[in-house]
């Protein structure tokens, strides 16, 4: 009989411990006390953190900020769609940006509060997706390019096509990201890379299926560390990750192809649920602050949509085309758009790709 | 014992006897209840939302449309569906059998080494566990990769050609699972080749088997319940594997697990989503209750 009790009681204890980690870290605590200062929470993506930026806020601005991270659009998406999520400032890329603000998902932003906003660089105002910055407003942009061995490529790839060198079989990654993907195809092809038309993503994706055999990886995580390590000497990707590599592999090189590629930046925007707009908007005016976003830009290698940052950055960082892409090269980019109900044959041709 | 009478009873006991009318002692009976609950809660009510989901349509930002429809399932027979979902058989069924190859020699050393000896042997088996799979597979690039662990070793051994492809190939993808999924063989196993008695291997060597015959007629077939719930806790897991294939492989190829991820996260198109992993479960369960029903019919005849 005593044993069995002890189980029992055991059995009891696990499912109490259950029950307490299961709700250990869910509902951030709204109430709060009025001498205690306010509370901030900032969803942002993984690799964007940098502690000394949010301990500074916190001190001027005397609040708290909670950081939550996360490591993609759609899982930003899902989160703010479940409704009372506790986030006040979220960062959308582009075309998410104007997903989340046709579902309602974003509130107005005071620009009154976010006098920074008037140092916008000029490529990025008037965005297809918000052109009167109502809702969201660029953070950290860049492109997505080919990183290259220069060691291994006597050439640069100039062109797209350079990704379908057999002399380079086995060599090259792309991005492990649709879009991106079939976008470098239809780039190729001299189509756009937000084409609706089912036949030129037709042709596109056959492209592709020729291009598999030379694919040493689709990895939008890891491209990085295989161009460092020289598992491959081309590399599809975007241009921060690029930036870093070039730290621990001085041969690595940028390029954005003659046929231009896509460009991208990441908005601040608070969430129609937020309940601490005005300190939301000081935290985005914060951000956008020239030497704060110097800081951010020198440490993440991201360029920074305030166009003061771009003249107090170290001129390695300034004239490196994986950070700032060059001049010349802005008039041929395309941002990612949203292509409604194509997206389908983008996702076909997607699994048909991966599948063959 | 005789029952005193139910009515007088304490209310919490009565409202516990008659949710539960089983006769075991009441504090059994009240864990049971909570553990009852708790599998409802955690199992039960996210299925069943899972499933609500799979019969309406997407919404045009990938949301959720309350439109009810079977057009997901209707989906499930597209070929290049079906395509995956073999091929996905086809991988789990591979490293299940190379499970089993591998882990009977390890178990059958576990289950007849001295007891000391066993324990160590068990926490040997284990010790993976306490690292996060994550890190585990991350390892498992860098011994893959060009200038990896393998590559370097060949390389020492005076190889000047070009690294060997083991990353990011059908071959790192499969050794990724079975190191995976190795130990849910193995301890099974042992649990059962444990049970099964020395003086029966004993007496079968006395009758003149030879080792192999010992082993085909006697400790094989005695340890059927190891290799039964050894081959379905490696089977199933690896048929829904996500994190091996996306890691070791490269993107370069989909099992289900990873075309369920797309759905979710890439496409967002969670009601077909939802539709694969309800094919895939209908599809485990179909194929178990005909195992089933084909290992009765065998012991029967």
């Amino acid at each position: 009989m005593n044993r069995r009790w002890n189980r029992t009681l055991s059995l009891c204890g696990l499912f109490c411990c259950l029950l307490a980690v299961g709700c250990s870290d869910s509902s951030p605590p709204q109430a709060n006390d009025s001498s205690d200062p306010p509370t901030l929470y900032y969803f942002t993506w993984s690799d964007y953190v940098d502690p000394t930026i949010i301990s500074g806020f916190e001190q001027t601005h005397h609040a708290r900020v909670v950081v939550d991270t996360f490591s993609s659009n759609e899982e930003l998406l899902a989160k703010a769609q479940s409704g009372m999520t506790g986030y006040d400032v979220v960062v959308p890329s582009d075309f998410m940006a104007g997903i989340m603000s046709r579902l309602g998902l974003l509130a107005d932003l005071d620009m009154a509060r976010i006098p920074n906003v008037r140092y916008l660089e000029d490529a990025l105002q008037r965005l297809p997706f918000d052109p009167g910055n109502r809702f969201a407003i660029p953070y950290l942009w860049g492109t997505v390019g080919i990183g290259y061995d220069s060691e291994v490529m006597g050439d640069p790839p100039r062109s797209w096509e350079a990704l379908w060198n057999p002399k380079y079989s086995g060599r090259i990654s792309m991005l492990n990201d649709q879009r991106e993907v079939f976008g470098v195809a239809l780039k190729a092809l001299g189509h756009s890379l937000n084409s609706q038309s089912e036949m030129e993503i037709r042709q596109a994706r056959d492209k592709l299926i020729n291009q598999k055999p030379l694919v040493k990886a689709y990895s939008s995580e890891q491209f990085d560390q295989l161009l460092v390590s020289g598992e491959v000497v081309m590399a599809h990707g975007w241009g921060g990750p690029v930036a870093r590599a070039m730290r621990e592999r001085s041969s690595i090189r940028y390029i954005i192809p003659e046929e231009g590629g896509t460009i991208w930046t990441d908005c601040l925007a608070v969430l129609a649920s937020s309940s601490q707009k005005t300190l939301a908007m000081d935290f985005i005016n914060y951000l956008l602050d020239a030497q704060v976003a110097t800081q951010t830009s020198q440490r993440l290698l991201f360029a920074s949509a305030n166009r003061l940052v771009r003249d107090r950055l170290p001129s390695d960082i300034r004239n490196n085309t994986a950070v700032y892409p060059p001049g010349e090269a802005m008039s041929r980019m395309e941002w990612i758009e949203d292509v409604s109900e194509a997206i389908r044959y983008y996702d076909r041709g997607w699994t048909e790709l991966k599948v063959h | 014992m005789a029952h005193p009478g139910r009515d007088h009873l304490p209310g919490s006991r009565r409202i516990v006897n008659r949710l539960l009318p089983i006769q075991s002692p009441f504090p059994i009976r009240v864990a049971l209840l909570l553990s009852l609950l708790f599998w409802g809660i955690c199992f039960l009510l996210p299925l069943a939302l899972m499933f609500l989901v799979s019969l309406i349509s997407r919404g045009p930002y990938g949301g959720l449309e309350w439109t009810w429809t079977g057009e997901n399932y209707v989906r499930l027979a597209d070929p290049l569906v079906i395509g995956i979902f073999l091929k996905s058989f086809l991988y789990a069924s591979g490293t299940t059998i190379v499970c089993a190859l591998l882990g009977f020699p390890l178990a059958y050393c576990i289950a007849r080494s001295s007891r000391a000896w066993q324990q160590w042997l068990l926490v040997l088996v284990m010790i993976p566990f306490w690292t996060n799979f994550l890190v585990r597979t991350y390892a498992w690039v860098l011994i893959f990769r060009a200038d990896g662990v393998i590559n370097g070793f060949v390389k020492f051994l005076g190889w000047t050609g070009d690294p060997i492809p083991l990353l990011f190939t059908d071959f790192s993808v499969f050794v990724g699972l079975v190191y995976g999924y190795l130990p849910f063989m193995v301890l099974p196993l042992v649990a059962a080749l444990e049970r099964i008695s020395i003086h029966l291997e004993e007496a079968a060597r006395d009758l003149c088997a030879t080792r192999f015959r010992m082993f085909w007629h006697v400790v094989i077939p005695l340890s059927k319940p190891g290799w039964v719930a050894g081959a379905v806790l490696v089977f199933i897991p690896s048929l829904g594997a996500f994190i091996t294939p996306y890691l070791l492989g490269g993107g370069q190829s989909l099992m289900i697990g990873t075309l369920i991820q797309q759905e979710f996260l890439v496409a967002r198109d969670w009601p077909f989503g939802a539709a694969l992993s309800f094919g895939l479960m209908g599809t485990i369960l179909v194929l178990w209750g005909w195992l089933g029903r084909k290992s009765t019919e065998q012991a029967a005849g």
